[in-house]
């Protein structure tokens, strides 16, 4: 367990250093090819650490933001806190701040970059779907998500991975629409063969990055699901309980609208509900929900 | 002058296995404490929500007063508990006399519709999930403590310093493992 927490932490600061560099190359790509020379390259080192500072400390807003989440005050879901609360006890953990969304689709998901920090969000259709063990269950599955700083990582996740996506998806625009206007501005300073080749890698990276943040959301999944049942468990004492709110989830075919690509790697379960065939198993952000009810049932 | 350097080395490493072995002692000693406190504080706060239960109910089922005085000595009880073996007792018989309180409220159903009750049922229902949880991370932390004063080489430190092993805070009634349920 505390390989694991050391393993995320280690990875949430690679990925950091990694966006980092990215947003480093993107910039720097960008403005050698608008010809800005050596200021440029001193903005690009400022841009990219601005944006990973701000990215880290203002992921949870970001997350939060993007789901349509609002805090809600213990009077209001005296329920959902009197769970939270108890489990926050029975993992040893600050009394994380709880989000709700207003969504009838059930689903839940963590976030926040350490446990002073930690925000557990729910919708408010799983407080109405399901009994106190299931949703003892699933808060029991989001605690240990909040212990192991898995939080940390899928949180820097999503906004590093989606301000990549959204950055080469800008850069590649730039590209298409503007590209006769600024060949010929180098054409006039003789920049020449090299010029053309840089302009090339970048929208070689350009048109790489979506995919590259695709597999950064993907490499961080999947087994931590299946660790974060099984420590929920070990809260709960109770494993049928997350079985049973598992089956429930699933079951339900309802979207969550506020849920989209780049947040969905932080549900409880897919809330795209899209995930069918052997492909699309294998670009699953989550373990199949059957195998992750069977685990819990041989405990 | 080569034997004697030997020598020191192996007594300076001795030590410096002593010292954290006493420390990881101390630690965990003081985590119990720390988790205690919180089992403490959830049954202050359960405590706290039984006179006005009981006064709920009174407002309806004035005539069952022999429930009304079984949950109020069970309280007491509870409250004046010492050890942790004599709190997990009297928790038991608090919890055994809420039932039959519950169950006397299930004759009433005006008290069921009282807005005031449902909301008591709830925070304790709540309350008793948090002593539960509390429950479980003091005996966690009470098994890491005794543990490391039982397994060798820790044990030898453990003795020296005499620490104690602390008791598990158990509830043996098997029905009084959930919180307390009332179905309506």
């Amino acid at each position: 367990m505390y390989e694991q927490i050391a393993r995320n932490k280690w990875k949430s600061v690679a990925l950091v250093v990694f966006f980092m560099a990215f947003i480093f190359l993107l910039t720097w790509f960008f403005e050698y090819a608008t010809g800005w020379g050596k200021g440029g390259l001193v903005l690009a080192v400022v841009i990219s650490m601005v944006t990973a500072a701000a990215g880290y400390y203002s992921s949870e807003k970001v997350v939060l933001a993007i789901s349509r989440a609002r805090p809600v005050t213990k009077e209001e879901y005296p329920y959902l806190y009197n769970v939270v609360e108890g489990l926050a006890i029975a993992a040893g953990l600050p009394t994380p701040r709880c989000y709700v969304i207003d969504d009838t689709a059930p689903n839940a998901f963590a976030t926040g970059r350490n446990p002073q920090h930690a925000v557990i969000c729910v919708t408010t259709g799983i407080i109405e779907k399901l009994n106190r063990v299931e949703l003892e269950g699933v808060i029991a599955h989001e605690m240990s998500h909040i212990k192991n700083y898995d939080v940390r990582l899928q949180t820097v996740v999503v906004v590093m991975a989606g301000v990549v996506a959204l950055l080469s998806d800008w850069i590649l625009r730039s590209f298409l629409w503007g590209g006769g206007r600024r060949r010929g501005g180098r054409g006039e300073r003789g920049g020449g063969g090299a010029g053309a080749i840089l302009i090339l890698v970048g929208l070689a990276l350009a048109v790489l990055s979506p995919f590259i943040a695709t597999i950064i959301q993907l490499a961080v999944s999947r087994k931590r699901e299946f660790l974060a049942d099984a420590s929920g468990a070990m809260l709960t004492r109770y494993p049928a309980g997350l079985a049973s709110a598992l089956r429930k989830i699933s079951a339900d075919t309802e979207p969550l609208e506020a849920a989209n690509k780049a947040t969905a790697h932080l549900y409880i379960v897919n809330p795209l509900k899209d995930i069918k065939g052997a492909v699309n198993r294998l670009f699953s952000t989550h373990p199949p929900i059957e195998e992750r009810i069977a685990a819990l049932e041989k405990m | 002058m080569g034997a004697l350097v030997v020598f020191l080395i192996i007594i300076a490493a001795v030590a410096i296995m002593a010292v954290g072995m006493y420390n990881s002692l101390v630690t965990l000693r003081n985590r119990c404490d720390n988790a205690w406190s919180q089992v403490d504080v959830q049954l202050r706060r359960r405590y706290d929500l039984i006179p006005n239960l009981v006064e709920t109910v009174k407002g309806y089922a004035k005539h069952e007063t022999g429930v009304f005085e079984r949950v109020t000595q069970a309280r007491t009880a509870a409250i004046n508990a010492n050890t942790v073996k004599d709190q997990a007792q009297a928790e038991n018989v608090l919890t055994g006399a809420l039932k039959s309180l519950f169950a006397v409220a299930e004759a009433y159903p005006d008290l069921k519709a009282n807005q005031n009750f449902l909301m008591l049922q709830e925070e304790l229902a709540g309350t008793e999930g948090k002593v539960a949880y509390a429950r479980q991370f003091y005996n966690d932390n009470v098994m890491k403590f005794n543990m490391r004063q039982q397994i060798f080489p820790s044990n030898i430190i453990a003795n020296m310093f005499s620490f104690k092993p602390r008791d598990y805070f158990q509830i043996e009634e098997e029905v009084a493992r959930g919180p307390v349920k009332v179905s309506f």
